[in-house]
């Protein structure tokens, strides 16, 4: 607030200074709108920052004493990975399950997504529908996907068929999000001009709608793919779902076996880096082909 | 000539979708996923919650300790995500092609980030459990560690986007490596690090209401104990009140994000 005074001040200096002249006075640095949001952002965050630091609890743990321990844990854990329970292929075939169980779920979330997404944008729907949706998959994103799944364990038991429906409930979210914006940056006059044509609505989305959103909708599901791994390594170890996050939390939090962590560590890690090189490749060729 | 090019699109399509499709039943059969089960145990799920899954007057008397929770977790997402992005906002400006120093650095800053990024959560969760135990220390350098990583790449590639010409254009006028940082690069990609900054807590949140689970702190525990002592009513008062603070935290960062960009 200090600057908005500032620079009112200067304002009222410089109208003395003119004489009253209906110059339009310099001010060196207008603080508009944006700038002061930004500001003000960043000033809330950082009070509650330091705020946080000055009264997180330890919980009586010596910091310096548990940072040397994480250290040394750090690098047995990645400079000698060994497994002790699972054989490295046996780690293999339980990342596939969990590379298995993203897929599934972005498949099916994506199937969804499609339709509830077209029924939320706003140049292919009704407004009253796509507030409805709108403001549903909201809902349903800002629960958390482990309580989803949770929730699903319940009626259908701790494993993979709970761990599927609450991540693809997630997924359902996000991606009719992405998705129908991806529809609303399509411009009006084509929509118009096919429906000048008599194209029916369906035949509007088949023939414009999606094809031209097609790179947006494949470059989303596939961030939403790599999300998704992450996911179902943590309902793994959360929620006792397949995959190789289960043997992640048993080795980490049962036989704290730092070897074992080390070695899942590294295959997820590559799992994952060859999907992120994989998706940078895919895009930059779709991106180029257009 | 026309006719071709309607079969090769068709056939395309064709293609994608066996591929799709034959991906789908073998990740069924890898997870052994069972659909049957899936859809009957969606309406069970249904009517089970709606018989139980709801805050009742009792749970109610639960609600200043659920809150107390509350703040722990989101007051740690937000220092998590501040303190990452100051030590991606250095990583990022050594790496990025306009500001960076050498050639080498932008490969190294994006080792570090994909590294950051695509570990695990669970496992930094698992190993820093080990040395921290149960404390709010173990939630925020979990957190840490995943965003500092998600946000170096996104700040490097913000401030590839928006540096180029500008920084040219400094350099032109002889001005110094750190000025053309503080007066062009900076406050030109600011607006888009806000926003990332804002995207970063929201996910935060989210992701520590995980992090608790494993690591006993927070509004993640609080969900987990009493979800796991079948008060149900008390759970789902977990599940209401950590959607109203998504919620409001993504109107409030909505409106920021439109007055700045």
């Amino acid at each position: 607030m200090m600057e908005i005074d500032e620079s009112i001040e200067v304002w009222g200096k410089m109208g003395k200074r003119d004489g009253g002249n209906n110059l339009r006075p310099l001010i060196a640095k207008p603080l508009d709108r944006a700038t002061l949001a930004i500001r003000l952002t960043l000033f809330v965050l950082a009070g509650m920052t330091t705020y946080t630091f000055l009264t997180l609890g330890s919980n009586g743990v010596n910091v310096a004493q548990a940072t040397a321990e994480t250290l040394s844990n750090f690098a047995t854990m990645f400079l000698h990975p060994y497994s002790h329970h699972l054989t490295v292929w046996d780690a293999f075939y339980e990342v596939l399950i969990t590379l298995g169980l993203a897929y599934l779920t972005t498949v099916l979330g994506g199937v969804l997504a499609l339709f509830l997404g077209l029924m939320a944008a706003q140049n292919l729907a009704p407004k009253w529908l796509t507030n409805i949706i709108k403001s549903f998959v909201a809902v349903i994103r800002a629960v958390p996907t482990i309580l989803w799944v949770l929730i699903f364990a319940v009626a259908a038991g701790l494993g993979s068929t709970a761990a599927v429906i609450g991540l693809t409930f997630h997924s359902v979210g996000y991606l009719t999000k992405a998705y129908s914006e991806s529809f609303e940056d399509l411009d009006r006059s084509v929509i118009e001009a096919l429906r000048a044509t008599g194209a029916n609505w369906w035949q509007v989305v088949f023939q414009a709608v999606i094809p031209s959103s097609a790179t947006y909708l494949l470059s989303w599901t596939f961030l939403r793919f790599e999300i998704n791994f992450g996911n179902a390594v943590a309902m793994g170890a959360a929620a006792g779902a397949a995959g190789i996050g289960f043997d992640l939390f048993m080795a980490g939090g049962y036989y704290f076996d730092l070897h074992e962590v080390g070695l899942i560590t590294y295959l997820v890690l590559a799992f994952a880096i060859v999907m992120e090189t994989a998706a940078t490749y895919m895009k930059r060729r779709l991106q180029s082909g257009e | 000539m026309q006719v071709d090019v309607f079969r090769k699109r068709r056939n395309n399509a064709l293609i994608f979708f066996g591929v799709l499709a034959l991906l789908t039943a073998g990740a069924i059969v890898v997870t052994q996923y069972d659909v049957e089960k899936g859809f009957t145990s969606l309406g069970k799920a249904f009517v089970w919650g709606a018989a139980n899954l709801y805050p009742d007057v009792k749970s109610l008397a639960k609600l200043p300790d659920i809150l107390a929770k509350l703040r722990d977790t989101v007051l740690i997402s937000v220092a998590a995500t501040s303190a990452a992005a100051v030590f991606s906002l250095a990583l990022a400006l050594a790496g990025s092609r306009a500001t960076r120093i050498h050639r080498s650095f932008t490969l190294v800053a994006r080792g570090i980030a994909s590294f950051f990024r695509n570990m695990p959560l669970v496992a930094w969760a698992m190993v820093l459990m080990l040395a921290f135990s149960q404390s709010s220390l173990t939630g925020f350098l979990a957190l840490f560690m995943g965003s500092f990583g998600f946000l170096t790449r996104a700040f490097m590639e913000t401030i590839d986007e928006v540096g180029d010409s500008s920084v040219e254009a400094l350099k032109a006028t002889g001005a110094a490596y750190l000025h053309t940082i503080f007066q062009a690069v900076l406050p030109s990609s600011l607006p888009q690090i806000v926003s990332w900054l804002l995207f970063m807590i929201e996910t935060n949140i989210r992701d520590a209401t995980l992090v608790g689970f494993l690591t006993g702190t927070g509004i993640g525990f609080s969900f987990d104990v009493y979800y796991k002592a079948f008060n149900y009513h008390a759970a789902s008062l977990v599940v209401v009140v950590t959607v109203l603070t998504v919620l409001i935290m993504e109107t409030v960062s909505n409106t920021v994000r439109r007055m700045i960009l």
